[in-house]
Formats: C-alpha cells, structure tokens, sequence
C-alpha cells in the first residue's frame, strides 16, 4: 500500500508538471485563452513585417504597402456589403479620422481599409463605402488586394480570419492594428472604444 | 475476425474512430462549434473508454500499481481535458493541422484511455468530487458560452456559440440529474469487488 501510494504520488507530481507547463505554454502564460487573444500576444511579441502586397485604392490608383513606409498606418480589413453590424466599424473609422485629423494632416499617420472580398470590391465600391461611413477624403485609403496570394498573405500576418456568415456575408474578427513606419505590425487595438484608440496611437506617435 | 469476437467494444471503438477520420466526416464535425466540442471529441473519448478492454492484464496491472484510487489517471483526463476546453484549442483545431492530429491521438489517449483505467478505481469521495467538478464545469462554461456577446473562436459563429452554450447547460442539467438519480435509488460508490479503499495493495 505504501508503495503504491508513492508511486502514485510521483506518478501524479509528474503528469500535474507536465500538464501546467502544457497549459501554460498552450495560453501564452495564461494571458490568451481564444485565438483572438493569441494573435494580439503574438503580434505585440514578434511585431511581424507586413508583406508587399500591392493594392488598388478608391482612386483606383495601384500602391505598395512599402510605399507607406515612413509613416504609421491605422488598419482594418473590410468587405463593402457589409449592411450589418459592421457598417459601425466603418463609423469608427470615420470618427478616428476626425479626431486624429493633426497628425493624419502631417502626413505621420494614415489609416487604410484593406478588401477581403476583392473580386467584388471595385474602386467605386470602396469609394462609395468611405463615402457611407462618413469619411471626408484626406488620409484615409480604401484598397483591395490586386491577387488572392497577396490578399492571403495580408490574412495570415494580421490573423484575420473571414467565415460566411449563412446569409451571403461574412463574419470576421475586428480590431485596428498598427503598423510602425518601419513597416511592422506593433498592436491590435480593440474597436469600440474610439478614445482609448486615440490615446494608443498618440501614445505610439510621441514614442 | 476472431480479435474481434473476444474484443467486441475496442473493435468497435476502431471502427468509430476510423469514420471520425474520414475527411468528409472530419469537415462536417468541424462546421460548427456545437458539433466539433458536443459531438467530435466526447466521440474520440468515448473511442478512448473503449480500447481499455483490448489492453493486456500485464500492463493494466502495471499501470494500476501506479493509479492508487484512479488519481493519477484523473489528474491526467482532467489537463487533457482542460487543453481542449481552451476556445483557442477548438480554433486551432480547425486551422492547424498539428492541432488536427492532437486532437485525434489525444481524445482517446489521453482522456479516454486513462478514464477507463482510472474510474473503476475511485472511491466513493474522488467520483463525487469529479462528478461535483465536472458538472459545474459544464454550468460555467455553458454559461460563458451562452452570455458572451464577443465571438470566442475566431471559425465559429456567435449564434453558433450561445447554442453550444445552451446544450452544455443542459448537458450539466442532465448529468446532474442522473447523479441524484444514482444516490437516491442506486449504488453510488465502486462497482461489485472495489471499496473506496485499493485494492492492488
């Protein structure tokens, strides 16, 4: 009896070791227990390159990513028939471009929403879609992926994962990141809270 | 097929696990976060529970020397558990393969197997406390799943979600009930032979 008692002591100690380092390592020390979690951890960790994608905007004019080097660039990812819950995004971004109007003016700061669904988003879509959340011209891009490779790239450094929602749209996850003007994504910034935005980004600006 | 004559429930058990596998099979499980955590996975446990019939008695023994009470086995069901109770565990599953594989060796492996070894062990106190545990964990979780208004996997729906939030209450709720059950007009302890006390001592 004491044996056994022992040896399933040990045996316990052991699996209880391996399991909690397991868990830890699984939940990035315990601070992301969802994907969306994980991706802001890994982002702020290995401040991932964008890729050079090149993307046409509402002007309908081709840029390259690398072309925004040298400025910090506020981005998001779009599809323009967003009729639902989205359409507040969109707003957000709207109101961000009012209240970061000074350094968007100065050229240190851009904002840009990228497509997902490029074959449907035309220039005039993208324009139109800027023109329906609010937005008034300076500093804020819309633009799609000219290639399904380049927009498959863009997907897999700034996590964003798209699902149909069952009605014809689709479902995806939101957030703002943050690219720093040597081109590295430093930060997922919640939607929802255009103030705490403002404050992150002039945060970052004055750094 | 004279293995299986002797060996009904593993074969069986092999069977499940191997249309689990099929890829059309795969997809479908994984089209809904409802059918991947409620179906997919008590499936792969359940596929685990059954293969302890097809162990040789040798290496049951052995084990057991190191399973006072089914402790050890509980302690390792439960983190293997835990593991794929992560929502970020789920999502993996569905975009990474290596998660893929884990998830179909680890299901039967490392919380099924165990479980069979271990639950014919415990006492009357450890079976309470897991079952008490177990189904609280079912009332938590449900609950989160059912109330959070913030998508938890990044592959899965919100609508999808407060369903599977919902059948896990009521998972919790029928589990619950069967216990009450058990202790009001059954036995509730070991079955015929084992004590809350060990019995490879």
């Amino acid at each position: 009896m004491a044996v056994s008692a022992f040896r399933t002591l040990l045996a316990s100690l052991v699996l209880a070791v391996v399991g909690g380092a397991v868990l830890t390592a699984a939940t990035d020390h315990f601070q992301a227990f969802t994907s969306e979690g994980a991706r802001k951890v890994r982002i702020r960790e290995h401040m991932p390159r964008v890729p050079h994608a090149t993307l046409q905007t509402q002007y309908g004019r081709d840029i390259r990513l690398a072309d925004l080097r040298g400025k910090w660039l506020l981005v998001d990812f779009i599809y323009t028939r967003c009729i639902t819950y989205c359409t507040a995004q969109g707003s957000e971004f709207a109101l961000l471009q009012r209240k970061l109007a000074a350094p968007l003016q100065s050229g240190k700061l851009e904002l840009l929403s990228i497509s997902f669904d490029p074959s449907r988003d035309e220039p005039h879509q993208l324009a139109d879609y800027l023109q329906r959340s609010g937005g008034h011209g300076g500093g804020w891009l819309a633009a799609r992926p000219v290639g399904l490779r380049q927009l498959d790239q863009l997907k897999r450094v700034f996590g964003i994962i798209v699902i149909p929602d069952g009605l014809g749209g689709y479902v995806h996850n939101t957030g703002f990141a943050l690219v720093n003007p040597q081109g590295r994504l430093v930060a997922i910034l919640d939607t929802g809270d255009p103030d705490q935005v403002v404050r992150d980004i002039l945060g970052h600006l004055r750094s | 097929m004279t293995a299986c004559s002797s060996h009904r429930a593993p074969c069986i058990a092999v069977a499940v696990f191997g249309v689990l596998l099929l890829p059309p099979m795969r997809d479908w499980l994984e089209t809904s976060m409802l059918l991947q955590m409620l179906v997919q996975i008590p499936l792969l446990i359940a596929v685990g529970w059954h293969l302890h019939g097809a162990l040789p008695t040798r290496l049951t023994a052995a084990l057991d020397a190191w399973n006072r009470q089914g402790i050890a086995g509980l302690i390792l069901t439960t983190l293997a558990a835990a593991f794929w109770m992560l929502p970020r565990s789920l999502d993996a599953a569905v975009s990474d393969p290596a998660f893929e594989v884990a998830k179909f060796a680890s299901g039967p492996l490392l919380i099924g197997l165990p479980f069979a070894l271990s639950w014919p062990r415990m006492g009357f106190v450890v079976r309470g406390v897991f079952l008490s545990e177990l189904i609280a964990m079912f009332f938590r979780i449900g609950w989160l799943y059912k109330a959070s208004p913030v998508r938890l996997c990044s592959n899965y729906l919100l609508d999808d979600q407060q369903r599977s939030g919902q059948y896990m209450v009521m998972i919790g709720a029928g589990i619950l009930l069967w216990v009450a059950i058990k202790l009001m007009w059954g036995h509730f302890g070991s079955p015929s032979g084992f004590t809350s006390s060990d019995p490879s001592r």
